[in-house]
């Protein structure tokens, strides 16, 4: 293993229940430094299980995941997460402002560095004026950057997101696609992203891992050569469009009979 | 950008104008049925007094008894405060123990749903032969007793029923259990545990009016209601049903203001304020 690896999945597979429907088959996936890595696949391909079974959420039936070197347990016990769910999952008796010390504060730092960070985090998803409302009284798209400064604030070595934008409509989303790219850009941060959406991840990521369902596998990785930073432009270049091809296709390919069971039932 | 969530300045002004209407049906009502009390029940239906006094009989005597009354009134309030305090405090701590032992809890909670369904009243004459019938224990008792269930139940139900990615979340930070009992599962519990504060502050005021019934210090409140009943001096024992009524609904208000200010956050308190 490199020294640049941040995530290495060996060999992972997850079964729920005594039936032992199998989730996860055989999962291999490394990711290095400043990677942004999207997991794409129908319904029911387990993204989100493999998303939590690396932050440590639920445990693997067999397999191995290390974060920067260690047992997935370990990294969560030494903080190394920072998690968004498609939720904004915000407290409501706390404010913006305590919401995203929620973290900083769960790590015993002092009030005054609380503040500062906090100050920063308001400033990085620009909602300072919204310090202290409560999550209630902010749209959905606000909420969700409430979400992602909480997730940033003590600088986790990996940032998991699972369909962070997916309840949002498509114009936020695509807003947010871009404010994310700043941050991750700004911070340097390791992403696993889960998405639906075959532009969203070829636009935000590095790589998009492509996945099947029944039992869900990684069938292939797509390495998206697009050139950094990327701008609402990017998604108008012809090789974005070719990107966005090759992961449809591959997604086709390997889950075809998903996808035409999907249809049939809509 | 600021105004998206800014309140809403409020003309105060209109806005009492808006309450005033709000009110006016709700105080007709009550002018209505004083009225109703003190000339058509007595001269339209021929009540006798024995039955319902005149509104102005109850509070005269109301007036000439009041140094009685309301020591009395104080006595009992406060065998029902600490009632209340005695078992809701008691309630929460055993629901925290229950939400975190979940097969104790399992194992208990049937019966508590069972027992709650008991009337708790019917064991007055009990605690009354436990504790003594003068003691003011035998009062705080029945009415712990009967704040204890409600509470405990809802209390268990907001502990449990917190959102599973909320705790992920917290699992995501490492958080001990304890963190996440302070600053999850209580906070998210408060609702609930207030809306059973408030139906337990009145059975409260039930268990120690009643528990007097079954025979009490002359001091209180129900043995003042009972000798005057069987004195026939019906004016008094209604100005004691009275004087049970304005302590009941005042700590009923009292326990609606702590809500208030315990769950400013909330966006239905918000809501209703507005």
């Amino acid at each position: 293993m490199s020294a640049e690896t941040v995530v290495s999945i060996r060999n992972l597979s997850k079964t729920f229940g005594r039936a032992g429907v199998t989730a996860l088959q055989d999962i291999e996936l490394d990711i290095a430094r400043g990677d942004f890595v999207s997991l794409i696949g129908p319904s029911g391909c387990g993204k989100s299980t493999l998303l939590r079974i690396v932050g440590d959420i639920i445990e693997p039936t067999s397999g191995d995941v290390t974060v920067n070197g260690k047992p997935a347990r370990r990294a969560r016990l030494d903080r190394d997460y920072g998690i968004v769910f498609q939720a904004p999952v915000l407290y409501d008796w706390r404010t913006v402002a305590k919401n995203i010390g929620l973290p900083l504060e769960m790590l015993g730092w002092d009030r005054a560095r609380r503040q500062d960070r906090v100050g920063e985090m308001l400033h990085l998803v620009e909602l300072e004026s919204f310090a202290d409302h409560h999550p209630w009284q902010l749209s959905g798209g606000m909420q969700q950057r409430v979400s992602i400064a909480r997730a940033l604030s003590f600088d986790p070595a990996l940032l998991l997101m699972d369909e962070p934008f997916g309840a949002l409509d498509e114009m936020t989303r695509e807003r947010l696609n871009l404010e994310l790219l700043r941050i991750w850009s700004e911070t340097g941060s390791t992403v696993i992203f889960v998405t639906h959406s075959i532009q969203e991840a070829v636009f935000l990521s590095t790589r998009v891992a492509v996945m099947s369902a029944r039992p869900g596998r990684i069938t292939g990785i797509v390495d998206v050569d697009l050139p950094q930073p990327r701008t609402a432009q990017t998604r108008e270049e012809p090789r974005f469009f070719e990107l966005v091809t090759e992961v449809r296709e591959r997604l086709h390919a390997v889950g075809a009979d998903q996808v035409v069971e999907e249809a049939t039932l809509t | 950008m600021t105004s998206l969530a800014e309140p809403v300045p409020r003309g105060t002004l209109r806005s009492v104008g808006r309450r005033s209407r709000d009110w006016l049906p709700a105080v007709a009502v009550f002018a209505l049925g004083i009225v109703a009390w003190q000339w058509v029940i007595p001269d339209v239906f021929h009540v006798e007094r024995f039955l319902l006094p005149r509104f102005s009989a109850v509070i005269s005597a109301f007036w000439h008894e009041r140094g009685t009354l309301w020591s009395a009134g104080w006595f009992t309030f406060k065998e029902a405060l600490a009632g209340f305090a005695l078992g809701c405090s008691l309630a929460f701590l055993v629901g925290l123990a229950l939400s975190r032992w979940k097969r104790v809890g399992r194992a208990l909670m049937p019966y508590a749903i069972a027992a709650n369904a008991v009337p708790i009243i019917a064991f007055a004459p009990i605690t009354n032969a436990w504790f003594g019938l003068l003691s003011p224990w035998s009062k705080i008792v029945i009415a712990a007793i009967l704040c204890f269930l409600p509470v405990l139940v809802n209390t268990l139900r907001g502990l449990t029923s917190v959102d599973p990615e909320s705790i992920e979340l917290m699992r995501s930070y490492a958080a001990s259990e304890i963190s996440v009992y302070r600053r999850l599962r209580i906070p998210s519990s408060l609702p609930f545990v207030f809306t059973a504060l408030k139906v337990a502050c009145v059975l409260a005021m039930i268990g120690a009016v009643v528990g007097d019934y079954f025979g009490g210090s002359t001091e209180a409140l129900g043995i003042q209601i009972q000798s005057s009943v069987s004195l026939s001096q019906f004016e008094t024992a209604w100005a004691a049903i009275l004087v049970a009524s304005i302590l009941g609904i005042a700590f009923y208000a009292i326990v609606a203001v702590a809500e208030r200010l315990a769950l400013s956050w909330h966006p239905s308190v918000r809501g209703t304020a507005e």
